[in-house]
């Protein structure tokens, strides 16, 4: 299980994060709805320990992770998966070098082993035959589903996705969201994906949690949510230009 | 009054912690180099893009530098009566100064620049914050292996440098302007000692340090979005470019 207690962030005098505290249940997929630039993507950071909170804590199975050095934070972090957004491929790699870096870099098998959980992974994501195109001469769909298959490489308890679908056409959303969710009942990891995709996402999601003004201001299940009598979620989902949130 | 000293201060205060941020990825970075494991693999990819690809580059520069040194050189040292020393006079000014400061230049040109961009970019598209995710250290990952090939390609470029522009040094007053071959490498046989050269090669691999160093520094911390990439390489090729010739004057006046 992880836990946010009271997590406050700023980048200089902007703030960012002001006071977000969440639980996401183990074995469980935890969606993060909430706008562009409302910090979805920094209190992802905090939970992998990419960026420290100024106040608040993180705790993964009961332990703060700040409090973690060296091999304790290295083996934390094997057990988590990220899928960043923009995939985060390394450029200088083609598929199959990336999907298998983190097998390469973090553990002792073999190249023939390798393989095989490799090419079994692009299978999953249906990228076979795709192996030695370069992240460069992918579609973006194609990208994240590489960017997935190696979020998952490590067999990982703990999946972030940080907009796994946002620039996708609908039917690739659908795409990614099933993956997601067999994936899920496959590995039965705990997952936390933050996306725009209300209300499909709801599909996948066993809880929602709602991102604005730095607080988290609504939790609950997907029915829960869309049934929300509050005006914030309510505008949110519905994407109405009248409510509490302006655009602008 | 007070206001300018303040601001004077923290000027200089935020000058002095950029400085000691740059010197502790320096250190931290060398450190990590020394570790195991070593990716022969990586290196040798390094190699080839720093070394192997600026060689068109050099042996260009390199030729031209030789030639104009032997037209400069020769009509210079007619004046004394002395056109014999043409070869020294090459020789002497590539080895020292001119081979090891325009190499340096050379490889921070096609190869630095590239390099702070490709790791800005790596920055702004969260492959170094994926390296972290991971449990790599992206510091090791990024700079061992270009700090090792730099230190191997860097003299050897000088080297090739040093060799081609005596020969263009050799082509101009030799088969230009008359000199004697035998008496051109006589010369500098006589005149070259293994200080010289010793010189030279202290000097490349303290460049070599230098532009893996401020180029990685500068792509490692580059700002956000295609403007703060551009604006890091930038950065990156005047800095390098600005200590190298400094750092050349600091280490001719240390050698001499
Ligand atoms: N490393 C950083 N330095 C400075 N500002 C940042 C940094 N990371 C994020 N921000 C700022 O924090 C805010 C929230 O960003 P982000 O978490 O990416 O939003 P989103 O909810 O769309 O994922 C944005 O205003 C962004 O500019
Ligand atoms: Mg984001």
């Amino acid at each position: 299980m992880i836990t946010l207690v009271d997590v406050h962030k700023a980048f200089g005098s902007q703030p960012v994060l002001r006071g977000v505290s969440l639980e996401v249940p183990k074995g469980l997929i935890t969606i993060i709805i909430g706008r562009s630039g409302a910090g979805k993507s920094v209190m992802l950071k905090h939970i992998i320990g990419l960026v420290q909170p100024d106040q608040g804590r993180i705790l993964v199975d009961g332990v703060d992770i700040a409090q973690l050095r060296g091999q304790a934070q290295d083996a934390l972090r094997q057990r988590f998966g990220v899928l960043f957004q923009g995939g985060a491929l390394f450029d200088s790699m083609d598929v199959f070098d990336n999907v298998a870096f983190p097998l390469r870099e973090k553990t002792r098998m073999g190249e023939g082993e390798i393989r095989d959980k490799v090419l079994e992974r692009l299978r999953q994501v249906d990228l076979l035959g795709m192996e030695r195109k370069f992240p460069a001469e992918l579609s973006g769909g194609m990208r994240k589903r590489a960017a997935l298959a190696r979020a998952l490489i490590m067999d990982p308890e703990i999946v972030l996705f940080d907009e796994p679908t946002t620039g996708l056409d609908p039917i690739l959303v659908t795409g990614i969201h099933r993956l997601i969710a067999t994936m899920h009942a496959r590995f039965g990891f705990t997952g936390v994906v933050v996306s725009h995709d209300v209300p499909h996402v709801f599909t996948i999601a066993h809880r929602v949690a709602m991102l604005h003004q730095g607080v988290i201001t609504e939790v609950g299940t997907p029915e829960a949510i869309q049934a929300s009598a509050d005006p914030l979620v309510r505008q949110f989902i519905t994407g109405a230009l009248e409510g509490p949130i302006r655009a602008d | 009054m007070l206001t300018l000293l303040q601001r004077l201060g923290q000027l200089l205060l935020r000058i002095l912690a950029r400085l000691g941020r740059m010197m502790l990825f320096l250190l931290t970075s060398l450190y990590l180099m020394l570790l195991p494991p070593y990716h022969p693999g990586r290196i040798l990819r390094q190699m080839h893009f720093l070394g192997a690809r600026s060689l068109t580059v050099i042996i260009l520069t390199a030729s031209f530098t030789g030639m104009v040194l032997g037209l400069q050189g020769y009509y210079t040292l007619r004046k004394f009566g002395a056109e014999a020393l043409l070869g020294p006079a090459v020789a002497l000014t590539l080895i020292r100064e001119l081979g090891p400061v325009l190499a340096a230049l050379m490889v921070t040109a096609r190869a630095g620049s590239a390099m702070t961009a490709e790791i800005g970019i790596m920055r702004i598209t969260e492959q170094i914050d994926a390296l972290h995710a991971m449990g790599i250290n992206p510091v090791k990952f990024l700079m061992a292996p270009r700090l090792l090939a730099a230190l191997v390609s860097v003299p050897l470029l000088t080297a090739i440098f040093n060799v081609i522009g005596i020969y263009g040094g050799y082509l101009v007053g030799v088969n230009l302007l008359g000199i004697s071959p035998g008496t051109y490498f006589d010369e500098i046989e006589h005149s070259v000692g293994w200080s010289d050269v010793r010189g030279g090669i202290l000097k490349s691999f303290c460049f070599a340090l230098l532009i893996i160093w401020v180029c990685g520094y500068k792509g490692y911390t580059a700002g956000y979005g295609a403007e703060g990439v551009s604006r890091a390489t930038t950065e990156a090729v005047v800095l390098t470019s600005v200590l190298i010739l400094a750092g050349d004057y600091a280490l001719t006046s240390f050698l001499i």
